[in-house]
């Protein structure tokens, strides 16, 4: 399947750019993050700490271990800070 | 449009004009951007457009449906803000008075810790950093 990725804040400053197009078989998010982070030591960086990731597919909060199966696009960002 | 989120200034008192008509009690809060350290140049904060909105206008129904509001909005400002300027606010407004403070309270949880905000701090040194999420911001969460 093909998937949007996007990154925001320093997750994005460390993989270099926003968002960018996958082709991925991985069955969880998981998984994913696991390809991706041999893309580059700049994607490994960004996922160095599971415990300060956040993700979100098709723009809801979702767990490391959510299905990606049938999820168009997904997000990986730091914990939230508005308000 | 009950929750909005925009790069322009706001004025917190005209966003309350003709707001929650018939209801017993209106609560706002306004979160402002302070210079703790005597430092702070500005604020930037990143989100995730499409995401944020939706976010904000489930946190906004879940407290109707909760509270039983009469009328809510939630306002968000991205982008550079200057110290002093609003950032965000909430508004509330229900039959009595406890209901529009807890659903305020609610709201602000939620916005701290589950919208997708990124806040930036840009000092007057020129040195920029993000501000790192609290546990305190995390625990207060599981109050609702």
């Amino acid at each position: 399947m093909t998937l949007e990725v996007l990154y925001f804040a320093w997750l994005r400053e460390r993989v270099g750019h926003p968002r960018e197009t996958v082709t991925t078989d991985a069955p969880t998010l998981r998984d994913l993050v696991a390809e991706l982070t041999a893309r580059s030591d700049g994607h490994a960086a960004a996922f160095a700490d599971l415990a300060a990731l956040r993700c979100a597919a098709d723009q809801q909060l979702a767990d490391l271990d959510a299905p990606l199966e049938g999820v168009r696009e997904v997000a990986f960002f730091p914990p939230m800070t508005g308000g | 449009m009950r929750a909005r989120v925009q790069l322009d200034a706001f004025d917190p008192a005209a966003e309350l004009a003709g707001f929650g008509a018939g209801a017993g009690a209106l609560v706002t809060f306004t979160g402002i951007v302070r210079d703790d350290g005597g430092n702070l140049a500005a604020l930037e904060i990143e989100h995730y457009p499409g995401m944020t909105e939706r976010a904000l206008q489930d946190f906004g129904d879940n407290a109707a449906r909760r509270f039983d509001l009469i009328d809510w909005r939630i306002i968000h400002r991205h982008g550079r803000l200057e110290v002093g300027a609003p950032i965000m606010m909430v508004a509330t407004a229900a039959r009595h008075r406890r209901a529009a403070f807890d659903a305020a309270d609610f709201l602000m949880d939620w916005l701290k810790s589950r919208a997708p905000f990124w806040k930036r701090e840009i000092g007057r040194d020129g040195r920029a950093g993000w501000v790192a999420a609290k546990d305190s911001d995390e625990d207060a969460l599981a109050r609702w």
